[in-house]
């Protein structure tokens, strides 16, 4: 069983990128810049680390960091995915075919 | 069930709702529903992360969420479809942004105790530098993108050796800073990692973008993955994997289909403006064949096959809606017209296939290279529109030209290939084009989209 905290969390990165590696070599190319953009709004995650540096007590300058931590990846993340929407909304077969 | 081990299943229960939703990519039918499960991913980790203990000051998360939220969905809703190359690279530099202030706010937070764990330490400024580099390359990204900085690599003397020292200057303090924490060197280390980002794209050319893209979006990944380490929580450690690998993968499709190492994008300042083939250029007596909209559209009414070629001038031009028209125009007259995209054409991976995704081409239509090229010399036309350097048969037969083994669309084994430019300049690369010397090629100079109108007006009375 492994103790160290720091060596299961070098576990978990290593697990999680190979999963990556995987699912993504299977995207076909078409669909790469909604790949991109939804990715990308996923690494907004780093909102949770900004919303706990931001609910934290410590000084002003800490909660101005935070504040604005917070804004830019909220805008990462609800941009990303919207765009991301709004970019598969339009990816369409041809209706005659489908029929 | 205590509060950390429902925050921890909550967690569990978004990864799991991330990788169904990268998986679900793996067709146009399904991406859409994939996108919506990894934002129901993203909201529960949210709402869980809320429950955390440690916080106490609700009013300023919901102020920045607030106004997040706002501007970034007014960025998505108005931008257009052209310029998805600057949105995703704006958006890479603010996660990027926002994962490198964390990490600046828990140095401020722990710097003043004697003893931050080495690890921790070593997080913080490991995400400094990531964060910092991909905020600052990312912007130098979207001025290009925009046009506001010219596309071509910028150079000056000394910049690789500049660049070099710099790095060693930031591994040096972030060596010292790991073991004395000491704020002014902190400061200093936060501005030497933007002017790293900086200095690390200024030399990129515009056809080179699709590859600094992939690269900063992983960069993004991985930094919200050091905030993870930083904080010791899981969820971003595993987002950020993911979303690092994706890049990864994304870079080297692009610089496999470049036929490049990925050291000679960074530092290799392609296309920067060679005066040999300038001039080279400039004194070029070859013969050209150029031709009229009204011989062009007769051949384009009465082919039997036809291939369009994007490129980037397509999107500069704006011109997806024409050419999706032209196509059904010619489909109605009987003429079997499919799409091949080259996995570099335009300014970011896919860049293409989103813009004929909005004019409505169905993505059945649109073929890689590598499912499309047997049939170019069973073809009777090719339509070329603002395509230049994956198209240039040097790449395939001259082993003097920059390009030699770019895998490219052999568009000159067609029949006839009509090439649609502004005019003769060169592609981005600065590279002679020999396709526009062959004997069966046809060029026909102007806007995309208005030759493209031309084109549907004429194809229409004929």
């Amino acid at each position: 069983m492994i103790e160290n905290t720091l060596l299961t969390q070098i576990f978990i990165f290593v697990l999680a990128a190979s999963a990556g590696f995987e699912l993504i070599t299977k995207v076909p190319p078409t669909l790469h810049t909604p790949l991109m953009s939804s990715a990308n709004a996923v690494s907004g995650i780093t909102l949770l680390g900004a919303i706990l540096v931001a609910g934290q007590l410590g000084g002003i300058t800490a909660t101005i960091l935070g504040l604005f931590a917070v804004i830019l990846s909220t805008i990462n993340v609800v941009g990303g995915f919207m765009v991301t929407d709004r970019m598969l909304g339009m990816f369409r077969k041809d209706r005659r075919k489908q029929e | 069930m205590n509060t950390d081990n429902l925050i921890g299943v909550a967690y569990l229960i978004a990864t799991l709702l991330f990788i169904i939703g990268l998986k679900r990519f793996n067709s146009p039918a399904t991406a859409r529903s994939g996108n919506f499960l990894s934002s129901a991913g993203m909201f529960i980790a949210i709402i869980a992360t809320l429950y955390d203990q440690k916080i106490i000051n609700y009013q300023t998360i919901a102020i920045g969420i607030v106004i997040g939220s706002v501007i970034g969905a007014l960025m998505s809703r108005t931008i257009r479809m052209t310029a998805m190359p600057q949105l995703v690279a704006i958006f890479n530099g603010l996660g990027g942004g926002a994962s490198s202030i964390v990490a600046a706010s828990e140095f401020t937070r722990l710097y003043t105790k004697s003893s931050i764990e080495p690890a921790v330490s070593f997080s913080i400024m490991f995400g400094t530098l990531i964060g910092l580099v991909t905020l600052s390359g990312s912007v130098v990204a979207f001025l290009k993108l925009q046009g506001i900085l010219r596309g071509q690599p910028i150079t000056f003397p000394l910049q690789k050796s500049v660049s070099t020292v710099l790095f060693i200057v930031i591994l040096a303090a972030i060596v010292y800073l790991i073991q004395s924490s000491f704020m002014p060197l902190y400061l200093a280390l936060v501005i030497a990692c933007l002017l790293l980002g900086l200095l690390l794209v200024i030399p990129i050319g515009g056809a080179d973008m699709p590859v600094v893209i992939s690269l900063l979006n992983s960069y993004s990944g991985i930094a919200a993955a050091a905030a993870g380490f930083i904080l010791g929580n899981v969820m971003l450690i595993v987002a950020g994997a993911l979303v690092g690998a994706a890049g990864i993968i994304l870079t080297q499709i692009m610089i496999k289909a470049m036929n490049r190492s990925l050291a000679n994008v960074m530092f290799g300042a392609f296309g920067a403006s060679d005066q040999s083939i300038t001039a080279d250029i400039s004194s070029n007596s070859k013969p050209i064949r150029q031709t009229t909209a009204q011989d062009a559209a007769v051949m384009l009414a009465y082919a039997r096959s036809a291939i369009f070629v994007p490129g980037y001038g397509l999107a500069v031009s704006q011109a997806q809606h024409q050419l999706k028209e032209l196509g059904t125009l010619m489909d109605q007259r009987g003429v079997s017209v499919k799409y091949a995209i080259h996995p570099v054409a335009g300014r970011m991976p896919g860049h293409m296939n989103v813009l004929l995704a909005e004019a409505e081409v169905s993505y059945d239509k649109l073929f890689d290279l590598e499912q499309i090229n047997d049939e170019f010399s069973n073809t009777d036309v090719v339509l070329v529109i603002g395509a230049n350097d994956v198209v240039n048969p040097d790449a395939r037969d001259n082993s003097t030209s920059p390009l030699y083994g770019m895998p490219i669309l052999e568009v000159d084994l067609a029949q006839q290939v009509l090439v649609l430019k502004r005019s003769l300049n060169p592609g981005f690369a600065g590279i002679d084009n020999e396709l526009f010397y062959k004997s069966n090629t046809s060029m026909l100079f102007g806007d995309a989209k208005a030759s493209l109108g031309t084109l549907i007006e004429e194809i229409k009375q004929a």
